[in-house]
């Protein structure tokens, strides 16, 4: 039996993500490139981002996870500044493949994007970097670092910012073993738990103490 | 599925100020120039403006003449009828009432609407009415349909009319999609049973984006736990997704802190969690 060589493989599927002719064919003509693993695909599945289509968007930032270290740099550089929609999207990915190479991209995210959608992956994300790839001294400083830019935005104008900011709190408080930080952390997710104006964010607060 | 599309900001027109202080906004209603008086009567709802002053001045302009279109619509009414709905305030029912017989369909829309944040079920029998007076002729060959049927059903549901369920059921046929999925939303509001939000889970399948949009809406403000799952799944941005999981669970959430969080409303937050 005849094997097809990666690289044809790939031509075809890139091929046929240009080729598609409707949102249901992009979907799924983007699914098979991401389940075919192939680091070719990344700048591919990056631009499939800001096409405005969700469910197409879902199977590229799947493709890009799972491809994980190899798409973290094309991801960062590719960053799009003009399109919030597909910014948001690369921030998620970034967010979950959790290379800590991501950490100033996602403190900058946090603090200063305009999108509600990108401030909320980036305050996610920064609780779930995978910090035991830096060494002890950076990591405790990265730490620090991710625990004050979500405290800067704990009273962000958008609830779901605030419920992504708690969720990126909990997962910190996890990782880390600074007593310090950890009771920093705590102070700062009962105090949402009391006052946020949101009734979803006290309650997700609660679930986090 | 409350039309969110006529709900924009609107421009300030090339006449205003920057930024209006709330006397400005309540004179500016009712002064000259129409486009200031269309922009103050967005800006009184959008800013929740609830003073007498503001509330009496956008019944008022529910019977404005002066502005109207070339197909002889009444986009100040629009506004003020819109703005009326975000405010609360319960004289302003049968005013919006009277809306209902507006030659213009957008007006009947959004009197429909503010009638059904307002909670007042003295709107019930006008909305039935509205609602029956023209389902026999259910107008399949219109581009346009004659009434603004998702926002009755929806009003209709939200208020709680019980006896209008039987209409209501009528529509679950009815050509248009957006049409039955309110009337499914509607019935689930009625009756509770999990059949008619199930209906919807399946419109979240549909090959619309437009249309899986507006029921992410519609199970949001229903509160369906059922569809938490399908929410999640759906192919629509996660901002909305988000939306919807919030509106599903705010109605299960204790407002009591003493109360333990049910274990449904922490499953979804589960989910929440892993589409930020």
């Amino acid at each position: 039996m005849l094997v097809m060589s990666n690289s044809i493989q790939a031509d075809q599927l890139i091929n046929a993500v240009a080729a598609a002719d409707s949102a249901a064919s992009l979907v799924r003509s983007v699914q098979a490139l991401a389940a075919a693993q192939l680091p070719e695909a990344i700048p591919t599945l990056i631009a499939t981002l800001g096409y405005n289509n969700p469910g197409a968007a879902v199977a590229a930032v799947t493709g890009l996870v799972s491809l994980g270290e190899a798409a973290v740099q094309p991801l960062l550089d590719l960053l799009d500044g003009y399109n919030y929609g597909a910014r948001a999207w690369a921030i998620r990915a970034l967010a979950e493949i959790g290379d800590p190479r991501a950490l100033p991209t996602l403190l900058e995210a946090v603090q200063t994007d305009f999108a509600l959608s990108v401030r909320r992956s980036a305050a996610k994300g920064l609780g779930y970097l995978h910090w035991h790839a830096l060494p002890p001294e950076e990591r405790s400083s990265g730490q620090k670092e991710a625990f004050l830019a979500l405290a800067q935005v704990t009273d962000d104008p958008e609830w779901v910012v605030r419920y992504a900011v708690i969720v990126g709190l909990e997962a910190l408080a996890r990782v880390s073993v600074d007593q310090e930080l950890i009771s920093l952390i705590q102070e700062k997710i009962v105090e949402r738990s009391l006052s946020d104006p949101d009734l979803t964010v006290r309650t997700r607060a609660r679930l986090a103490q | 599925m409350s039309a969110n599309h006529s709900d924009q900001d609107p421009a300030p027109p090339p006449s205003a100020d920057a930024a209006l202080t709330v006397e400005q906004a309540i004179s500016q209603l009712q002064g000259e120039d129409l486009g200031l008086r269309f922009y103050a009567a967005w800006w009184l709802g959008k800013f929740r403006v609830r003073e007498p002053a503001a509330i009496s001045a956008l019944i008022a302009a529910l019977t404005d003449e002066d502005d109207r279109t070339a197909a002889g619509g009444y986009p100040l009414r629009r506004n003020a009828a819109r703005a009326l709905g975000k405010l609360g305030d319960r004289s302003a029912v049968p005013a919006l009432i009277n809306c209902l017989d507006c030659s213009d369909y957008y007006v009947r829309e959004a009197a429909a609407q503010a009638l059904e944040a307002l909670g007042d079920p003295a709107a019930i029998p006008p909305l039935t009415q509205l609602l029956s007076a023209t389902s026999a002729q259910l107008d399949q060959s219109q581009p346009t349909p004659s009434q603004p049927y998702d926002a009755l059903l929806e009003a209709l549901g939200s208020l709680g009319a019980v006896a209008a369920i039987p209409l209501i059921q009528s529509f679950l046929d009815h050509p248009t999609e957006r049409v039955q999925y309110a009337a499914a939303r509607a019935m689930y509001q009625l009756t509770g049973e999990s059949a008619y939000g199930d209906r919807l889970i399946q419109a979240l399948r549909g090959p619309s984006l437009q249309l899986r949009r507006a029921v992410l809406a519609d199970l949001g403000a229903i509160g369906y736990l059922g569809a938490a799952e399908a929410i999640a799944q759906a192919h629509a941005e996660n901002s909305l997704k988000l939306i919807s999981l919030k509106g599903l669970i705010e109605h299960h959430i204790p407002e009591d802190p003493a109360l333990s969080v049910p274990a449904r409303v922490v499953e979804v937050m589960k989910l929440m969690d892993a589409l930020l």
